[in-house]
């Protein structure tokens, strides 16, 4: 990685400026994020870490436009997200971003291929074309041979392989992960990781990623640390702040 | 996501959950073909009545003692009739075909080393003519033989069968009680009353033999009437009324005590009752259709944890909230179309086996057909549509943390 200032200009391919997120009303309102700014780059790798309940979580769900901020401004690649319908939210992450998440999230009763074709559904691909995509990711993933394997039948590092899969299956922008290794045993969790270096790496997807784990986040090329709904710290990993 | 692809999403969204959309499907079968099945059953019981109407000949007047006010209201202590009052009333009203006193009695008779339980009628000439019996083999006994009382006896068709084999039965002898007789006829089949007995489970003999050898007295039971085509039931059944009132010696400020029954009305009343049946086993029906709708509804409702978390999955990679909800929609039409259709078709099966058990005519009638689908494909869709649209309503990452 650049050794570059996190602090990017005009060129960010995310832009958060003072956002907040307050839930619950009056006297049981609870604000986990209390002004955040941050700007991404495309081609980072950004690991968000923090104690449980400083907010990484919450911003992840809002970089992801799966939540929407109470105050602040959220910009995609210029675009105003915070003004985005719902339908106009789903097809941001349709497009641009892919998920990775703790619980891998996969269909049950279902095919790692069909896992994997699903976004591409709704994208409006051919059958064809579905299922040369989905074949494609799994084996970028190395899971070729079990495409066709329940997600039951296979390991929690290869369903999340193949979380992995489907998320990078419509060539996104941003690919985000929440706590990916967080069900993995340590082995798996770093083959999880090597793998999201070299999509970083090799597809230049920009990945962000919340880890509570130290040594899963020195996988990173920068390092965004939360504590009680703000950014404590922001350093290119391996510096100190 | 255009037509196809939303059908073959949701075609492998069922097959994914077989055991849900066989449960789904189960519902609705059950439901759509119990109703149906009652209902068209009971149609035909209804029609099944009318026509006993038909068979019955539209001019059959029934002579009873005591007042029938209602189903189960007795004739006791009303006196009977005699022999005498058909001849009087044969002589002196005009316009009748026929006239037949009757007396029955259930006994036991037996030929050779077989026995039945049956009802012996002593009637007259007359009883074969206003019954609308008809003659398969053999003949009827003549007035002579009635006035002498000779032990003769015509058959029914199912006494033919429980005490005969193949062989004509005609001119073989029978044993009733202490007497034989010889049997010189049998009744072609008339098949079920509308009241469900078996008509043909009979024997009949000449009025006088069956008052000296079986009853010993010389009461009439009740007095068949058969009236011409255009005469007038209610004058036929004053003038009877009268006739009768003036046997009996009744003062003018007694009542009745004998009863003109038009049997057209007891048949109209009897299909009076059948309909209530139908009417109640279709609300029996009904209820087993709801049934079928409650279980729909929990499977759906049990299953919509996993679905939420579907619904989240779904939203999160990008669908919108009217593709999810279009893709559970044509799952929940495609599940209740289908079992709406297997209900129907599983009811004309069962109609059709039941029908020719029940010796029912059967009839189709569309209307049941379609309000049994409309309302369990309603239960199918409203289920299967409203717990997703909830859910497809959550934000995303709400939709994926459902416990």
């Amino acid at each position: 990685m650049k050794a570059e200032s996190p602090h990017a200009g005009t060129d960010a391919l995310i832009t958060l400026a003072g956002i907040t997120k307050t839930y619950g009303h009056g006297q049981a309102a609870f604000q986990a994020l209390s002004g955040i700014d941050l700007a991404i780059r495309q081609g980072e790798f950004v690991a968000i870490m923090g104690p449980s309940g400083s907010g990484k979580s919450t911003a992840m769900n809002i970089l992801g436009c799966l939540d929407t901020p109470t105050s602040g401004a959220y910009l995609f690649e210029g675009v105003h997200v915070e003004h985005l319908s719902r339908d106009q939210r789903a097809l941001l992450r349709r497009h641009y971003l892919g998920f990775v998440f703790q619980g891998f999230n996969l269909l049950a009763r279902t095919t790692a291929q069909e896992n994997v074709e699903l976004p591409l559904l709704y994208r409006g691909e051919t059958a064809q074309a579905r299922h040369e995509l989905a074949l494609g990711a799994l084996r970028s993933v190395g899971l070729e041979e079990w495409a066709y394997h329940t997600s039951s039948e296979l390991s929690g590092g290869q369903q999340q392989r193949v979380a992995i899969a489907r998320a990078i299956v419509t060539n996104p922008k941003v690919l985000l992960a929440d706590e990916p290794t967080g069900n993995l045993d340590s082995k798996r969790g770093h083959e999880i990781m090597e793998l999201l270096v070299n999509m970083n790496r090799e597809h230049g997807i920009t990945i962000l990623m919340v880890t509570h784990e130290p040594d899963i986040a020195a996988y990173a090329g920068r390092i965004v640390h939360f504590v009680d709904g703000k950014i404590a710290r922001d350093a290119v990993n391996g510096e100190t702040a | 996501m255009m037509g196809w692809t939303t059908l073959l999403l949701a075609l492998r969204e069922i097959r994914r959950n077989l055991m849900r959309s066989f449960l789904t499907v189960l519902g609705i079968v059950i439901g759509v073909a119990a109703v149906v099945t009652m209902v068209t059953l009971g149609n035909g019981a209804t029609q099944a009545v009318s026509d006993q109407i038909t068979s019955l000949g539209s001019n059959l007047l029934l002579l009873r003692p005591g007042q029938r006010l209602g189903p189960g209201s007795s004739s006791l202590g009303a006196p009977s009739f005699r022999a005498a009052d058909a001849e009087a009333i044969k002589s002196q009203i005009g316009s009748l075909t026929a006239v037949a006193p009757a007396v029955s009695r259930t006994t036991l008779v037996v030929v050779g080393s077989k026995n039945w339980a049956t009802s012996v009628t002593g009637s007259t000439e007359d009883y074969f003519s206003a019954g609308n019996w008809k003659l398969a083999e053999g003949r009827i006994f003549s007035p002579t033989e009635e006035r002498a009382g000779k032990a003769v006896c015509i058959i029914g068709a199912t006494v033919r069968r429980e005490l005969f084999t193949e062989h004509s039965p005609v001119g073989d002898m029978m044993r009733i009680r202490q007497f034989s007789c010889e049997v010189i006829g049998v009744l072609a089949a008339k098949g079920q009353s509308a009241m469900g007995r078996d008509q043909d489970d009979t024997v009949v003999m000449p009025l006088r033999t069956v008052q000296r050898r079986l009853t010993g007295r010389l009461d009439v039971t009740n007095i068949l009437i058969s009236m011409m085509d255009d005469a007038s039931t209610t004058q036929v059944i004053n003038q009877v009324t009268a006739l009768m009132r003036e046997q009996r010696k009744l003062a003018d400020n007694e009542d009745d005590n004998f009863s003109v029954q038009d049997t057209k009305e007891i048949a109209k009343a009897l299909s009076g009752t059948i309909g209530t049946m139908t009417a109640l086993l279709g609300a029996v029906a009904a209820v087993s259709l709801l049934v079928g709708g409650i279980g729909i509804m929990n499977i759906m409702l049990v299953s919509v944890t996993e679905r939420t978390r579907e619904i989240g999955i779904r939203l999160a990679i990008g669908a919108q909230e009217k593709e999810v909800l279009l893709q559970f929609l044509t799952e929940a039409v495609v599940l209740s179309a289908f079992g709406g259709l297997v209900g129907l078709l599983l009811a004309a099966v069962a109609c059709y086996f039941l029908a020719s058990l029940l010796a029912l005519p059967l009839i189709f009638s569309p209307g049941i057909n379609l309000l049994a689908f409309g309302f369990s494909a309603a239960i199918g869709v409203i289920f299967g549509y409203v717990p997703a649209r909830r859910a497809a309503q959550l934000d995303p990452i709400e939709a994926l943390r459902h416990e």
